[in-house]
């Protein structure tokens, strides 16, 4: 017998007083210890449809480690979990709609069929003003298995670099998030 | 590696849209674009899995996180955290966040002219228990204004963020109190265009849980998107 389905809880918005209650000591920080990989900063700026930066929104983000594997027990790749990483991160914008990370540039990990999915940082957006969060990616322009990931592939030719982010530095990228209007981020339904 | 089981999307009508204007702003944080489908992948079913480590039981008594005791109606929140299968969310962390009695967050841009509560800060975590349960220790929080519409006023509310068994089950909502005169103002509340999805933000009175000559009690249960294909042996 199959039970009756439960309906899902609504979203609400954060809100703009989740900084008192959400951010952490160095929630922005992924290396917790000796992290094997490239050490990168992802950065950018948050702005709403007039252009304006958003100063109250908040950015998670969850990765895989250097060498591609989720430290999560649906992850049974046989390559080891890095104790001196940790998958998530949370980072408020400050006044100038900035957020930034300090991290590992991820390893590939495996998509749909026999796929391979070009590093790539799984991302939330949460904020005043959105009743709920949006969810984006963030990948990187030197990868070469940018050209073949399945779900860069899934979105228009056009907007996929709203997806990608640049070298800003020997070791920092930045990728902008445009909520809305000219060069506005691909979001997904998921 | 084999295909991952997804999980199930979006429940029609019981997720409010990125655009709703009667909430003034999301007219310029909505996306306009159309949203791109995305198939669930190993990165969207895994997520960050939380010990029991980092939360201590003080987090889960917002009334004891000061030298006195905060003023306002002593209440006990507690519900558990499901998916749509019926099925526990064990050992993950559930963190709340709400203005005092008089409706004043201690945030530094609430300029609500209500008084602080030196023994309130409004901000705690709990994980849930193996069977999914969660319980904190609060005030009722107040009725507050803000600026969306002429005279508009927030419900009394406890905001909450879960994390659930992977990234996309990441939801963050707000909990109401029964009887509140105020829903019908309130487009973050009527923003969930299905009035029976709209109700499950209620919690219900709970007096299973009350301690007399103590607390009242208020339970919420909360719902995450289940697995949309289910293991064999049910
Ligand atoms: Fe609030």
């Amino acid at each position: 017998m199959s039970k009756q389905r439960l309906g899902q809880t609504p979203s609400q918005t954060v809100g703009p007083f989740f900084h008192y209650a959400l951010p952490y000591e160095n929630d922005s920080n992924l290396i917790v210890g000796d992290a094997q990989g490239q050490r990168i900063v992802v950065e950018g700026k948050v702005t709403d449809g007039n252009g304006d930066p958003v100063p109250d929104v908040m950015i998670e983000i969850w990765q895989a480690n250097a060498t591609g594997k989720y430290d999560h027990p649906e992850d049974t790749q046989n390559k080891p979990v890095d104790p001196g990483f940790h998958g998530f991160g949370r980072c408020a914008t400050d006044k100038d709609g900035i957020f930034r990370f300090n991290t590992v540039k991820p390893g590939a990990v495996p998509g749909p069929g026999n796929s391979l999915q070009a590093p790539h940082l799984v991302t939330f957006v949460f904020g005043r003003g959105m009743l709920k969060q949006l969810l984006t990616r963030i990948y990187f322009e030197d990868e070469a298995h940018n050209a073949d990931d399945p779900v860069l592939n899934l979105v228009p030719e056009a907007r996929r670099p709203t997806l990608v982010a640049r070298k800003a530095g020997a070791s920092t990228y930045r990728l902008d998030i445009v909520l809305q209007g000219e060069g506005e981020t691909v979001f997904f339904d998921y | 590696m084999a295909d991952v089981i997804g999980y199930n999307r979006e429940e029609k009508g019981a997720q409010p849209p990125s655009l709703y204007l009667p909430y003034k702003s999301t007219e310029f944080r909505a996306p306009k674009q159309p949203l791109v489908i995305l198939p669930h992948t190993l990165s969207e079913v895994t997520g960050p899995v939380y010990g029991h480590g980092r939360v201590l039981p003080i987090d889960a008594d917002l009334t004891k996180q000061h030298a006195g005791e905060p003023l306002g109606e002593r209440i006990i929140v507690s519900g558990k955290l499901l998916d749509e299968n019926g099925r526990p969310v064990p050992h993950t962390l559930v963190e709340v966040w709400q203005c005092n009695a008089a409706g004043r967050y201690i945030h530094a841009r609430d300029q609500h002219p209500a008084p602080l509560d030196p023994n309130f800060s409004g901000a705690g975590r709990v994980v849930t228990d193996a069977e999914g349960n969660y319980k904190f220790t609060t005030i009722k929080p107040g009725a507050y204004p803000w600026r969306n519409q002429p005279n508009a006023w927030r419900p009394a509310h406890i905001h909450f963020s879960m994390f659930g068994p992977s990234f996309i089950n990441r939801l963050v909502t707000q909990m109401y109190f029964p009887g509140d005169p105020l829903f019908f103002q309130d487009p973050i509340f009527q923003g969930i265009p299905d009035e029976k999805a709209r109700e499950r933000m209620i919690s219900r009175f709970d007096l299973d849980n009350t301690i007399p000559e103590w607390a009242l009690a208020y339970r919420f249960d909360i719902v995450l998107r289940g697995r949309n294909a289910t293991p064999m042996e049910d």
